[in-house]
C-alpha cells in the first residue's frame, strides 16, 4: 500500500501542442534523428522535410564545443549552444537542448538571437512566427525606435553644431563688410606673435581713411557704408587670401601680412592700396573721393615682438602718415627708422 | 513626484503638433501660431523638452485660427500621427491584428519609454465593456482621447478592421465597438525594414 495520493502521471505534450508552444523547436529521437520540428524551424530551413533526418546531418553544432556524434550532442544539454544550418540558407542559431531521459532523446530549442532582424527579413517572418512569450519582436522594435532616436539626436547635433558655427563667424566678423572684427584680429595677432618663436614673420599694417567724415556728412551713411564696403574689397584685392584683414573702427582697417617683411614689398603693397583707395566711388550719382594713410610695424624690427607694442608701433606710424600729409605708408615708427 | 513630470511636454510631442500644423495647414498657419505663441520659427526641437502649457496654447491658437473646435482639430493630428511611416510601424509591432493591436495599447506607455525614457505618455487602459465593445481610458490631460480617436481609427483601416470610434465627451476616453476584425485587406507590415518584396 503507497500513501498519500496516487502520482499522476508526467503530463505528455502531443507533438502539435509543442509545435505551438515552441514555434522553433525539434523533437530528437534516442538515436538523434528529426521526430518533429516547429513551424517557423521547418520554414526558415526552405521548407525541407527535417522528420527522419539526422540532427548532425541538418546543423553543425559549433558552440560551445564541435559535436561530431550523438554521445558529442547530448553531452552539451542544458547549455547554450550555438548551431549552423548545413544547407542554404545558412544561418547561424542560438540553441538549448534538453536531454528527456534514458531512451527518450531530446528537445531542441532554437531561436535567431540578436541577428533576427536579417533573418525576419530574409524568411518574411511575422508576428505569427513567434510563441507570444518570444521577445524577439520587441527586439524588433526597439531597433527600429533606435535608429530612429539616434536620427533625431543626430540631426539635433548638426543644427547646434552649425548654430554654434554662425555664432562663432557672427562673433568675429564685422557684419557690415564681413572683415574681421577687433576680436578676432587680436587672436589673430596673438598667433602671429606665438609663431614667431617657429621662425615666422609678419607685419601688422594699420590704415586709416582720409577725407571719409566728409563723404559721410555730405553724402550721407549710406554713402559711408558703401565707400566702407570698398574698401574692404580692395584690401581683400591686394592682401593674400591667408592674410588677416579687419575692420577695427570706424573708418580704420587693420590687417597681418605674413611673410611680408622687405620695405619694398610693404611700400609696394601699400602704394597699390591707397592709388586704389583713391579711384572715385560711384553712390547714387554723385562721386566719393577718399584716401587712406598708412602705418606699418614689423615683427622682425624686435627681439622679442609683443602684440600690444606692434599695434602702438603701426599706430605712431600711421599718425605719422597723417603728420606728414595724408595719402601716404610710413614703415616702422619714425623715431626707430626711416620712413617711406 | 507624477505631478511635476506633468509640467513638462516632451519636444517629440511638441515637433509632432508642429509638423501637423504644416503639413496639413501649410507653413503660413504654422508661422501665424509660432508668433502668437512666442515659438520661434524654427520650431521646436524633438528631443529637448518645453512647458507643458506651451502646448495647450499652440493647440488653443491654431484651433482659433482655423475656426475648428479643439476636439475635432487633435483628432485629425491622431490620423496624422498614425499616417507616418515610422510611427505607423511602430504601432503596428503591437499586434498581429486589430484586437490584439487594441490590448497592446495597455503597453504603449511603456513601449515608448523603452524608446525616450523621459516621453510620458498618459495611462492608457483598455477596458472591454461587453461583446466587440471597449473604451480605452486615457487618464491625466484632456485631449489625449481625441487623439487617440484618430489614430485607432487610422489604425483599423490600416488593419482592415471594421470599428465605430468615438471621442467621449471631455475627450479623456475613447468608445470602440468592433463590427468586423477582418472587413478588408490591411496594410502590408513586415516586422523588419526593407523586407518589401
Amino acid at each position: 500500500m503507497m500513501d498519500g495520493p496516487p502520482r499522476p502521471a508526467p503530463a505528455a505534450i502531443p507533438l502539435d501542442g509543442l509545435a505551438r508552444l515552441l514555434p522553433m523547436h525539434a523533437v530528437l529521437s534516442e538515436s538523434g534523428h528529426v521526430r518533429a520540428a516547429g513551424p517557423t524551424l521547418r520554414r526558415i530551413c526552405g521548407d525541407i522535410d527535417l522528420v527522419g533526418r539526422r540532427f548532425l546531418d541538418l546543423f553543425e553544432v559549433t558552440r560551445p564545443r564541435p559535436a561530431q556524434s550523438l554521445s558529442d550532442l547530448f553531452a552539451i544539454s542544458d547549455r547554450k549552444i550555438m548551431v549552423r544550418f548545413r544547407a542554404d540558407p545558412a544561418r547561424q542559431l542560438r540553441g538549448h537542448l534538453v536531454c528527456l531521459g534514458p531512451g527518450e532523446g531530446a528537445i531542441v530549442n532554437l531561436s535567431f538571437g540578436i541577428s533576427a532582424a536579417e533573418a525576419v527579413r530574409d524568411h518574411g517572418l511575422s508576428h505569427a512566427d513567434f510563441a507570444p512569450t518570444d521577445l524577439t519582436v520587441e527586439l524588433l522594435y526597439l531597433t527600429e525606435v533606435k535608429a530612429a532616436v539616434m536620427g533625431e539626436l543626430k540631426s539635433l547635433n548638426q543644427r547646434l553644431q552649425s548654430a554654434r558655427r554662425t555664432a562663432e563667424a557672427q562673433a568675429l566678423t564685422d557684419p557690415l563688410t564681413g572683415l574681421s572684427n577687433r576680436r578676432a584680429f587680436d587672436l589673430a595677432l596673438d598667433r602671429a606673435v606665438a609663431g614667431v618663436a617657429r621662425g615666422a614673420t609678419f607685419s601688422v599694417l594699420h590704415l586709416d581713411l582720409d577725407r571719409f567724415k566728409q563723404v559721410n556728412d555730405a553724402l550721407g551713411h549710406g554713402a559711408g557704408d558703401v565707400v566702407l564696403t570698398e574698401v574692404a574689397r580692395i584690401l581683400r584685392a591686394q592682401l593674400r587670401q591667408n592674410d588677416v584683414v579687419a575692420r577695427v573702427g570706424g573708418d580704420e582697417f587693420m590687417a597681418i601680412l605674413t611673410g611680408a617683411t622687405e620695405i619694398d614689398t610693404l611700400a609696394g603693397i601699400s602704394g597699390r592700396i591707397i592709388a586704389a583707395l583713391e579711384q572715385p566711388i560711384d553712390y547714387d550719382g554723385a562721386t566719393c573721393r577718399i584716401s587712406g594713410s598708412i602705418g606699418i610695424a614689423r615683427s622682425v624690427s624686435y627681439d622679442r615682438p609683443d602684440p600690444r607694442r606692434l599695434i602702438e608701433d603701426a599706430d605712431a606710424a600711421l599718425y605719422h602718415s597723417k603728420h606728414m600729409g595724408r595719402g601716404r605708408t610710413t614703415i616702422d615708427r619714425p623715431d626707430r627708422d626711416a620712413a617711406a | 513626484m507624477r505631478e511635476e513630470g506633468r509640467l513638462a511636454m516632451h519636444g517629440l510631442i511638441n515637433r509632432s503638433i508642429q509638423c501637423f500644423l504644416r503639413d496639413t495647414y501649410g507653413a503660413a498657419l504654422w508661422t501665424r501660431v509660432a508668433a502668437a505663441t512666442d515659438v520661434s520659427a524654427e520650431g521646436f526641437e524633438t528631443m529637448l523638452t518645453y512647458a507643458e502649457a506651451l502646448t495647450d496654447r499652440v493647440i488653443d491658437v491654431a484651433a482659433r485660427e482655423l475656426d475648428r473646435p479643439r476636439e475635432a482639430l487633435l483628432e485629425d493630428l491622431g490620423t496624422y500621427l498614425a499616417s507616418l511611416e515610422p510611427l505607423r510601424r511602430l504601432l503596428r509591432f503591437g499586434g498581429v491584428d486589430y484586437i490584439d493591436f487594441l490590448h497592446s495599447l495597455d503597453e504603449l506607455t511603456e513601449r515608448a519609454h523603452l524608446a525616450v525614457p523621459e516621453l510620458d505618455l498618459p495611462d492608457i487602459r483598455l477596458i472591454p465593456v461587453g461583446p466587440d465593445r471597449y473604451r480605452l481610458a486615457c487618464a491625466g490631460r484632456r485631449g489625449y482621447g481625441a487623439v487617440f480617436a484618430g489614430i485607432l481609427r487610422a489604425m483599423a483601416d490600416d488593419y482592415g478592421a471594421l470599428a465605430l470610434i468615438d471621442a467621449e465627451e471631455g475627450a479623456e476616453a475613447v468608445g470602440i465597438e468592433l463590427l468586423q476584425s477582418r472587413f478588408a485587406e490591411g496594410r502590408r507590415f513586415d516586422l523588419a525594414l526593407g523586407s518589401g518584396r
